[in-house]
């Protein structure tokens, strides 16, 4: 019967799949957040070069990438992944709270908080600027339509809101005006996407908004790729810290029998060919002495509040502003 | 013989004015408007997926279909279509029989769960899965335990589209089996077929071009589906990644010539079953005498 043959066929071809897969060399999973595709693009393949000549094993990284409480919601329901390179440190707490993935105190056991490198905040408006936007407050000005995602489930949109927040903390003193002041802001947002690329994409394909809140790598990525002629990037005077942080996954790893080849993987992103790599892909690294000197003068000069100075820690942010009836929920009314 | 060729004549003639006394604005109005919704909705699309495809040059194309990724996901496509489109026929056939040849209690009930995967949101599918098979959920530690990946795996994605995909097969056969009837069947069985027999020799050539249909509709929307899949897949490029995931992927990295390049894939798929569909459905009306 053809039927019978269409059958074969497809267990054939499953058991070829499913056998290739097994025969293949060991591999890492580096589940990570919208904006670090192009940075890890390139890191693998130096890591992948840097391992062979160190160990003569080939080795595949495997990336997965989309907002980063979206990826910490994968991991938790299963993603196996054996390192993490997440947007903000409150989800990696997260996996190792709901999951126990990873011991509590993660952070203290990579060099500078296990943060390789920094970022923050910056705004990409239309050629020419034509609303004017040069600082947090031209935001919530009638008329002026802005795109940053749903800080639910985007680490970017969580600074953005941060950001914000200080900002307007520290001009008008107090955080009822605080809380007034992003409410109309998140008035004028159109539309929130689940994550930094996403909004990317609404803001310069889709041609919607005046001005994008987005990572300063994602900006000048944008303006890089398409944005020549399209868009400006304006530095607000002051905005956030973006710590992202980086993480081996214990449990996964020694599943998967990959904690050498996790521990090395996160090491040479403090390495100098790290370093210098997140420079070139607009990221700050933690230590500028390995990075270009031409990358590291492309960084303006920004005034960057820190999350626990002004928040005091993650817990707190998450708690206050960004759980099921928190301060977001209250203020956002699509 | 004359007279009666006349009146026909005339009878076709004052049947006729009845579509003929729209004026003729209104006619070309209307014939306008669809085709020019056509265009603007299915052609000019279409060729905006092509045009892009190819914007730069034929080779950049099939470079971008060369990719281990792009061929990932193509194979990834194909094996979950081999997986479930054969699952489900013989699923589409079992139910279809049931439903029409015996009488049971909560009949009615289980023609109407068969269409559940049509009125629940594909986000919803994939999400049954992760609540039943993710780590946090109902199965998650027993599979953990055994090490047996379900989500964010290949088993996940293909669960997932079986479950979409089920009904294809099914609401196609029942209305035609109901159709048939059962007569041709029993005096097969009567003159001493075995049930096999009267399946493969009386059922299944009668029931075949809408079985095709089916397996058609099944096949094309196990390779397209989006949401469910997107849920249960965890992203993993090159590894869990489908073509319409890849092409959002791809679309997301700038990389418009790879988005498009696998989109036509797609749209070529389309195009196929569209023929294919014309064909079936031409066969299947000549067969039943319309």
């Amino acid at each position: 019967m053809k039927f019978n043959t269409l059958i074969k066929t497809a267990l054939f071809t499953a058991g070829l799949l499913l056998s290739q897969a097994t025969l293949a060399d060991r591999a890492l999973l580096n589940v990570s957040y919208d904006p670090t595709r192009e940075l890890y693009q390139e890191f693998n393949k130096e890591f992948i070069k840097d391992w062979k000549a160190k160990t003569g094993e080939t080795v595949t990284i495997q990336q997965s990438h989309g907002g980063a409480g979206k990826q910490a919601r994968a991991v938790i329901d299963g993603l196996e992944a054996d390192v993490l390179t997440l947007a903000i440190t409150y989800d990696i707490d997260n996996i190792s709270r709901r999951a126990r993935l990873l011991p509590e105190n993660w952070q203290s056991r990579l060099p500078n908080k296990s943060i390789p490198y920094t970022s923050t905040m910056v705004f990409l408006v239309r050629k020419g600027n034509p609303k004017g936007i040069k600082d947090w407050d031209d935001l919530v000005k009638e008329g002026v339509a802005v795109i940053t995602p749903n800080p639910k489930t985007s680490g970017g949109a969580r600074y953005n809101y941060l950001a914000a927040w200080a900002f307007a903390e520290k001009k008008y003193g107090s955080k009822d005006a605080a809380k007034d002041f992003v409410r109309k802001l998140y008035k004028n947002v159109p539309v929130l996407d689940s994550g930094a690329r996403g909004a990317t994409t609404t803001f310069l394909q889709r041609e919607i908004g005046d001005v994008l809140l987005t990572w300063e790598n994602e900006a000048y990525l944008a303006l890089k790729e398409l944005g020549d002629g399209k868009v400006d990037i304006i530095v607000p005077p002051t905005s956030i810290l973006a710590e992202t942080p980086v993480a081996i996954v214990d449990k996964v790893v020694d599943k998967h029998g990959t904690r050498d080849l996790a521990e090395a993987y996160l090491n040479f992103l403090y390495s100098p060919t790290g370093q210098k790599l997140a420079a070139k892909h607009f990221y700050r690294p933690s230590e500028p002495k390995y990075a270009d000197a031409a990358d590291i003068a492309r960084f303006p000069k920004i005034e960057r509040f820190k999350v626990d100075d002004v928040f005091g820690g993650w817990d707190n942010v998450q708690k206050v502003h960004f759980d099921d009836e928190g301060i977001f929920d209250q203020i956002y009314a699509p | 013989m004359n007279a009666v060729t006349q009146s026909q004549h005339t009878v076709k003639l004052t049947a006729i004015p009845q579509a003929l006394e729209d004026p003729t604005w209104v006619r070309r109005g209307l014939i306008f408007i669809t085709v020019g919704f056509i265009f603007l909705f299915l052609c000019l699309p279409l060729s905006v997926v092509i045009i892009e495809a190819f914007s730069k040059g034929v080779s950049a194309y099939w470079d971008a279909l060369a990719q281990p990724e792009a061929q990932a996901a193509i194979g990834l496509t194909l094996l979950t279509a081999l997986a479930t489109v054969p699952l489900n026929t013989v699923f589409g056939i079992t139910a279809a029989w049931c439903i029409t040849r015996f009488e049971f209690l909560g009949k009615s009930l289980l023609t109407t769960l068969i269409d559940l995967p049509f009125s629940v949101s594909p986000v919803i599918s994939g999400l049954i899965f992760v609540l039943l098979f993710g780590a946090q959920g109902w199965f998650g530690s027993w599979f953990a335990e055994h090490d047996i990946k379900i989500i964010f795996a290949v088993p996940g994605i293909i669960l997932a589209t079986l479950f979409i995909t089920f009904p294809f097969v099914a609401r196609e056969l029942i209305p035609l089996m109901q159709e048939m009837g059962s007569e041709e069947e029993e005096a097969a069985l009567s003159l001493g077929a075995s049930g096999w027999k009267t399946f493969f020799l009386i059922t299944l050539p009668n029931i075949k071009w809408g079985l095709l249909y089916g397996v058609l509709l099944c096949n094309a929307r196990a390779m397209g589906e989006f949401g469910a899949v997107s849920v249960v897949s965890g992203h993993i490029r090159g590894l869990t990644n489908t073509l319409p995931l890849h092409v959002e992927v791809s679309y997301n990295e700038y990389d418009f010539v790879g988005a498009f390049a696998s989109a036509s894939i797609l749209a070529g798929l389309a195009i196929v079953t569209l023929i294919l569909k014309s064909v079936l459905e031409w066969k299947q009306q000549r067969e039943r005498g319309y």
